[in-house]
């Protein structure tokens, strides 16, 4: 490494790769090189940047410079202008919505200015290919200071006495996990990193490996020191190919350097670790399941007790801890509990991420403090909902969670705070939807997700959410009946109680939440036939009217069914009994001739 | 990595000095802010001959947290190749009609020891924004 006057750091987070962000790296440093500045400008891939809405990003240091939207065809204007000129590029910065003037420096754009980093807090900083970029910022201080100056019961003390809680989902304290595998006598123990995240639109700890994968390996190890583990597994799913790779050459890395293996930092102790590869199945996210998987059995959970933390791999102590929860243990270490207890809430300690994604104008990753309110992350952080379109529901916890309403928008965000409103902390996936979505339409999305991802282990939840599927989505087509309501009810509940593990206990939550909170909208499919946000596509139809059509075809040529008849400057029609109903011709229209009608009970034949 | 050796716990901080000060302007803080005026004038003056000795110099004397950047033309073209000096706490100095040796002085008299080269400087202070 050597003096730069400027560092480039490109955002190289999945979502930005899949928006070309290796290709703008690549011709940053052709351009650099171009113009002679090759030994003044380096060029530097970090992890996610969080704004992934408005990926390629690239942040100019010193100046702070945020970057945004960026194509290989901006790279040669953005090096000539600000590089060697000198002129930040004002038509590449952000410019936050309703407004005209842009954002040059990326500490005073909203998005950023809210959050508080802990566990992210080298995203968007450093290579995390380097392991001298993880050192440089205090990285394996916390796991030096484990290893040489406290004793195992101190570790174990220390973080029961932060409060961090569990942030794979339910929440569970953490020392106290710990506390509970350390007192078992048997030998040898393991740990695990759950990487395995499921919830469709989540991906916090994907981001963490990508950006930060030393964290989560220096945070096994000082967990592996006090509960004298030899073992550990980090299970991500193959999905994730980006931290697959990353995580691996952390792993390289760090058992070249002695920060691994046998006799880590010639304090003579022993730990390895070892990364699973996951095949994709929801239910392995359950701790049992998941061991299982590790085991290389079918992903299926097991009763418990006996808990993981008794018996677990191959039947022996195992701790198994989320990914965020594994970042966030160094942080404590060399920070003291004493820091960490004065984040947060009474009952809910530190910081959480959360996936930020739906209808809301800034998409991202966001790290904020607990206790913080649903508006403050999405009107404060995220900038609203997109088109000026009301807020209806935020979806909270994935599958397993729920749909809160507007009138809930000021419930800050803790453990009890959301269970209490029916939904759950989850692993931090948040969907934010307007008034054009339909909550029955959700609820029949996540219950064909559950039914698909039952393990079927459990009558109740392999018959449970199939049965609530098939109702739910004979609701969306105009076929329910006012008995359903109740049946579903009962159907949720008792997949709920008899179920064994979180996927069934859980997997009623999306229609007990939009049911308590979105009743009217239930009612208004079975009882008048009628979808209130337009989606449902057995209850709208598409129709011309007569007054406003000019004739000018392009409906005609949009269709995809050949359903629409009609002559130049004549009023056309649709055939009703051919329309997909896919939208098309509505969109098409330049005249607004077309009409979605869903105000009338429509016969559904 | 240098090498494969194993890092014991002191080795820690080396790396983590001499890496924290190559990255230090990530962070966008530094004892100094050296801005060398590469508007068109500028550059056509000699600037980037003063901006490869000034990256020079910051080497030789090991400082990584002189943060250097560009800007375009500060208006008084007849006057380039210039730069403007911020230190912490205290109003930009701005340089003219500057040559290698010149630069060299105000590296060391200025960034470094903090005492502005009367005798080179064009202004002190910045122009009133509206």
């Amino acid at each position: 490494m050597k003096q730069y006057r400027a560092h480039l750091l490109v955002c190289a987070g999945t979502g930005c790769v899949s928006c070309g962000s290796f290709k703008i790296k690549e011709a940053l440093e052709k351009e650099i090189k171009a113009r002679g500045l090759a030994d003044e400008v380096q060029v530097v891939a970090t992890g996610c940047n969080g704004f992934c809405e408005r990926g390629p990003i690239v942040m100019v240091q010193p100046d702070g410079i945020f970057y945004q939207l960026l194509t290989v065809e901006d790279v040669p204007h953005l090096v000539e202008e600000h590089l060697l000129k000198g002129r930040p590029v004002k038509k590449l910065m952000y410019v936050p919505p309703a407004e005209k003037q842009p954002v040059p420096k990326m500490k005073d754009i909203e998005f950023f200015k809210h959050q508080r980093l802990i566990v992210l807090r080298n995203r968007g900083r450093i290579d995390p290919e380097k392991i001298e970029e993880y050192i440089a910022f205090d990285g394996y201080e916390a796991m030096a200071k484990a290893l040489t100056g406290m004793k195992p019961q101190e570790i174990i003390d220390e973080i029961l006495f932060s409060g961090l809680r569990g942030r794979g989902g339910a929440g569970f304290p953490t020392g106290k996990k710990w506390a509970a595998c350390a007192k078992e006598k048997a030998a040898p123990k393991y740990l695990i990193c759950n990487g395995d995240e499921g919830d469709p639109g989540a991906f916090m700890d994907r981001s963490v490996l990508e950006a930060d994968p030393h964290a989560v390996l220096e945070g096994m190890v000082i967990g592996a020191k006090a509960l004298g583990a030899s073992k550990g597994f980090i299970y991500i799913r193959h999905e994730y190919p980006l931290a697959l790779k990353r995580m691996q050459i952390a792993l390289d890395q760090a058992r070249e350097t002695g920060l691994l293996g046998t006799d880590i930092l010639g304090s003579g102790f022993d730990f390895d670790l070892e990364i699973v590869q996951g095949a994709g199945a929801f239910v392995s996210g359950e701790e049992s399941a998941l061991i299982a998987s590790v085991e290389g059995r079918i992903a299926m959970p097991r009763q418990r007790p006996p808990y993981p933390a008794q018996k677990g791999l191959w039947g022996k102590p195992t701790v198994i801890n989320n990914v965020e929860t594994w970042a966030t243990v160094p942080n404590i270490i060399r920070r003291g509990a004493d820091w960490f207890q004065g984040l947060g809430t009474e009952t809910s300690k530190g910081t959480k991420i959360f996936a930020l994604v739906g209808k809301i104008s800034n998409t991202g990753l966001v790290e904020v403090p607990m206790g913080i309110t649903l508006r403050e992350i999405v009107y404060g952080i995220g900038g609203g909902i997109p088109d000026k379109r009301d807020f209806k529901a935020i979806q909270i916890g994935g599958p397993s969670g729920g749909c809160l309403p507007a009138k809930l928008l000021d419930l800050p965000v803790d453990y009890e705070s959301l269970t209490a409103a029916g939904a759950m902390m989850g692993s931090g996936g948040m969907i934010v939807m307007d008034d054009k979505t339909c909550m029955v339409d959700v609820a029949k999305y996540f219950l064909n997700f559950l039914q698909d991802e039952s393990c079927g282990k459990c009558v109740s939840c392999r018959e449970g959410t199939q049965r609530m599927y098939e109702i739910v989505k004979g609701i969306t087509e105009g076929k329910g009946q006012e008995s359903d309501l109740a049946l579903l009810e009962e159907l949720a509940q008792t997949t709920k109680d008899a179920s064994m593990c979180g996927l069934g206990q859980t997997a009623g939550n999306p229609i007990l939440t939009t049911l308590r909170y979105f009743r009217h909208e239930y009612e208004a499919h079975i009882l008048d036939k009628r979808c209130p946000a337009g989606v449902c596509k057995a209850l709208i139809r598409y129709v011309v009217l007569a007054e406003k059509c000019t004739g000018c075809q392009s409906c005609k040529k949009a269709c995809p069914n050949d359903c629409i008849k009609g002559t130049l400057k004549d009023v056309h029609l649709i055939d009703q009994s051919k329309c997909i109903k896919c939208g098309a011709c509505k969109e098409a229209c330049r005249f607004e001739a077309i009409e979605e009608q869903r105000e009338e009970a429509i016969q559904v034949i | 990595m240098a090498g494969t050796k194993k890092l014991r716990i002191q080795d820690l901080a080396k790396i983590r000095e001499k890496t924290r000060s190559l990255m230090a302007i990530r962070e966008s803080e530094g004892r100094a802010r050296v801005t060398v005026h590469m508007g068109t004038c500028g550059i056509a003056a000699g600037a980037r001959e003063i901006m490869d000795t000034l990256l020079n110099e910051i080497s030789k004397a090991n400082v990584p947290d002189v943060i250097v950047t560009t800007s375009g033309c500060a208006g008084l073209c007849n006057a380039e190749p210039m730069m403007t000096v911020e230190l912490k706490n205290q109003p930009p100095v701005k340089y003219g009609h500057l040559t290698p040796a010149k630069l060299q002085k105000i590296f060391v008299q200025h960034i470094l020891g903090g005492q502005m080269v009367a005798d080179l400087v064009l202004a002190v202070g910045s122009e009133t924004m509206y």
